[in-house]
């Protein structure tokens, strides 16, 4: 999918090379009573130096896509073995536990949604940063701590030099968040996940975060891959949007291009179900029905019966992601409708011969 | 106080009565740990709000989380014991109510809250959640009241099946959908929604924001939303209370608010929410931190720590603008390292003249000013302040500043200013005639300090 990009996107595409490509990447989770496929061939690229956005419902798929990137993954969840996430040319899914702990934190790092539960309580907050520090940069004492002061200074914490030595009581939800960005930039990483950041924030916070986010990633040239469930974040610092839908990637396009023009019939209705987007209007347009669990295999699509364009076909065939029409090589959706060039019986053959199938049993 | 006035007036009553006030809050105090012996520092949660709620009418309630928005919400319905001051709910002040006629008059107030999963009890159907403030209640026979529950499921979107179901068979939207059920349930005048849709998804949300909105039709509802989502507020409530630090800073008319904004805070929140259009280019006012401990407020205008639009000393009026924020910022790191705790040893190494965390202070005059070019005159009062400082007399600097560069915002508290011909108001002391409007202000001098 990486291919020449429309002059719009030339800027943030053209210059970086692919740093982590996930291809066809599928989680799934064993129960006692089904086999939950929490994420079901997910494929996406993210280049150096651009922030890709992933947005969707909860339960859609969304942690456990940047979960199997850092192989957070626990029994009874398992990485499927035809998945394959390259992250700077090397493979991810090959690596041992061993090989990850270096790439967790040193490489690729981390900032959750909840800055309370991710920071230690018994730990001031310049000891936490330390160990960063200590287990990837073998960095130790005075040294560390100086580093550590840095570090806060960096993300714009005043009075950092008093502040190293508080624990994260002391600190408020912005700060903590702060310090959790500071404890995720201490190895200078080349892609930072963001997991819902600025949810559990105050908007006036949220604005200081995405704002920090931005300088940080001139600075460093960092890729970010952002998660979030609200569109007006994702507007705003995403170049790349994914949107996903119970466990599959339905459409990829660049911000404005999504935002202008969604294609897929979800995306249309996620984008004005958002109150702002009609202020005075009398109802709020909503989607029928609930995300459903993906628990068996997509021999249809899985919006099919919460969507109002539905036809004969959505039931029967698996729709993949498909460039929305001829010109467009930037911009695909998961829909019989796309391309929207083709006629709508070359359009379905064509959702159906790519169809790949893939068997999940339950041990 | 008689019967009529606590119970629930008939729905002909309460549909003729539209526009009048149901609610009036006077002068409302809601404090946490108060009333110690010796030394009383009270959380200052709700610190002295007045305002009214007209029958039939949706009122937003905003602000940042610790701003208060939920206390008041509680201490409406009597969920907190108010410290001062009086709500009167049909004139009658619920503040002094106990016993049988608090408990006469709760039938006409209900709550819905923030979390679905943690309000509503594991252990019950739902039939027995939402049929709970009936038998509490005593209405009706038991036949009657599981029939109203069957009706309410109905009501809100459920079906009268889900009776015998229990809570962790439902997703987070039907939840509140039963939260919702339970607050009708003893057909009350008027709800506080405490952050109803928060912990739900757009999609879901947009479903019980209309649900809202056509119980208020149905049944002449009158509703206190609390939120902290600014674009729900302006799609579902008529007027607005801003609230900063238990304080009410702006006051009016949703539509009008949002389109001309009055009070510098509610500038500076309207500009946070993320726009959902990616080619916007909106000016951004950035909010310097976080606010100040409700325990220890600041002495002015509750904002003035904050704040970007302050008013400026006579002198520093023509000061350049990144200027004027380190110094603000400056302030602000002194005001929180005078009320940080210094633990023995810290004292230990002051009295042994040793290096402490405390003492570098020209480590921090370097982070916030940086290479700044400084007036000598400006620089001259910084040093001063340095040296207070360097002597560990931090408040002392604090004064010696304050001195020097407040202004009426940091020593008096402002009054409401009526800002439209709609009564709109506004807590600010730029509203006062002889100082620039925060609205002129912000469009002369913001857009050349927001790059």
């Amino acid at each position: 999918m990486s291919v020449e990009s429309p002059e719009e996107q030339a800027d943030v595409r053209g210059t970086g090379e692919v740093l982590l490509s996930v291809e066809e990447l599928r989680t799934v989770f064993y129960t006692d009573k089904e086999v939950i496929r929490a994420v079901d061939g997910v494929s996406f690229d993210i280049h150096r130096g651009e922030t890709v956005g992933i947005v969707g419902e909860s339960g859609s798929g969304k942690s456990v896509t940047a979960r199997s990137i850092m192989r957070l993954i626990e029994s009874p969840g398992q990485i499927l073995p035809e998945s394959s996430i390259q992250f700077a040319g090397e493979e991810l899914t090959e690596k041992t536990e061993k090989q990850m702990q270096g790439i967790r934190g040193g490489d690729v790092a981390m900032v959750f949604q909840d800055p309370l539960t991710s920071l230690n309580p018994v730990y001031s907050v310049g000891n936490q940063i330390k160990e960063a520090l200590r287990l990837h940069q073998g960095m130790r004492g005075t040294q560390a701590t100086q580093e550590a002061i840095d570090l806060l200074e960096a993300v714009g914490i005043p009075d950092a030099a008093r502040r190293v030595e508080e624990y994260p009581h002391q600190f408020s939800g912005g700060m903590r968040q702060r310090a959790v960005i500071a404890m995720a930039l201490a190895c200078d990483p080349e892609l930072l996940i963001c997991d819902e950041p600025t949810t559990a924030l105050d908007v006036t916070i949220q604005a200081q975060i995405l704002d920090l986010l931005k300088s940080l990633q001139e600075d460093h040239g960092l890729a970010i891959m952002f998660i979030t469930h609200d569109m007006g974040v994702i507007a705003e610092i995403a170049d790349r949007v994914n949107v996903m839908y119970a466990g599959e990637i339905i459409e990829n396009a660049p911000v404005v291009e999504l935002f202008e023009s969604p294609r897929h019939p979800y995306t249309e209705g996620l984008l004005s179900s958002i109150p702002g987007n009609n202020p005075s209007g009398d109802r709020l347009t909503t989607i029928e029905g609930e995300v459903p669990t993906p628990n068996e295999e997509a021999t249809y699509c899985r919006f099919a019966p919460r969507c109002p364009k539905e036809f004969g076909e959505c039931t029967s065939v698996h729709p993949v992601s498909v460039p929305v029409n001829a010109d467009a090589d930037d911009h695909t959706a998961a829909c019989l409708l796309y391309p929207e060039d083709s006629s709508s019986a070359e359009a379905i053959e064509r959702h159906q011969n790519a169809g790949g199938h893939t068997e999940v049993t339950n041990e | 106080m008689s019967e009529k006035t606590v119970s629930r007036q008939d729905a002909e009553a309460t549909s003729a009565g539209v526009g009048e006030t149901l609610v009036e809050v006077n002068d409302l105090k809601t404090y946490y740990e108060a009333g110690g012996l010796v030394d009383s520092n009270p959380v200052k949660a709700v610190d002295g709000v007045n305002f009214e709620i007209k029958r039939g009418e949706t009122l937003g309630l905003v602000g940042e989380s610790g701003c208060g928005k939920t206390t008041l919400g509680r201490t409406l319905v009597q969920l907190e014991q108010a410290t001062d001051g009086e709500v009167l709910f049909d004139g009658t002040d619920v503040t002094k109510l106990s016993g049988e006629e608090l408990k006469r008059w709760r039938r006409n107030t209900q709550i819905v809250f923030q979390d679905p999963e943690s309000s509503l009890n594991d252990r019950m159907t739902i039939g027995e959640i939402i049929r709970e403030p009936l038998d509490v209640h005593g209405v009706g026979t038991p036949q009657e009241r599981r029939e109203k529950v069957r009706n309410l499921l109905e009501t809100v979107g459920l079906r009268p099946e889900h009776y015998y179901r229990y809570p962790h068979q439902f997703s987070g939207g039907q939840r509140q959908r039963i939260g919702i059920a339970r607050a009708l349930a003893l057909e009350p005048e008027f709800i506080v929604l405490d952050e109803p849709v928060s912990a739900l998804d757009v999609s879901v949300q947009a479903k019980i924001l209309n649900l809202l909105e056509e119980l208020q039709e149905e049944f002449g509802l009158t509703y206190l939303f609390i939120a902290h989502d600014l674009s729900v507020v302006r799609h579902i409530c008529d007027r607005v209370v801003v609230m900063y630090l238990g304080n009410v800073m702006e006051l009016g008319d949703t539509e009008e608010m949002f389109v001309d904004p009055a009070n510098p805070y509610t500038h500076a929140l309207l500009s946070a929410i993320p726009d959902p259009d990616p080619t916007s280019e909106k000016e951004r006012i950035m909010l310097q931190g976080t606010p100040p401990s409700p325990r220890d407020p600041p002495s002015g205008c509750p904002f003035s720590t904050r704040c970007p639009m302050k008013i400026r000393p006579e002198k520093y009026r023509e000061m350049d603008d990144e200027l004027w924020t380190a110094i603000g910022i400056y302030r602000n790191v002194l005001r929180e390292r005078s009320r940080a705790d210094r633990s023995l040893t810290d004292q230990l190494r002051e009295t042994l003249g040793m290096q402490t965390k405390f003492s570098d202070i020209e480590e921090i005059r370097t982070e916030v000013f940086g290479d700044l070019d400084m007036p000598a005159e400006v620089e001259q009062h910084i040093d001063e302040s340095a040296a207070y400082v360097a002597d560990n007399k931090e408040s002392k600097a604090l004064e010696y500043l304050q001195g020097e560069f407040g202004s009426v915002c940091d020593t008096e508290h402002p009054g409401d200013n009526v800002v439209s011909d709609t009564g709109r108001t506004s807590l600010c002391h730029r509203h006062l005639p002889e100082y620039e409007e925060p609205a002129e202000y912000s469009d002369v001098e913001l857009k050349t300090t927001q790059g």
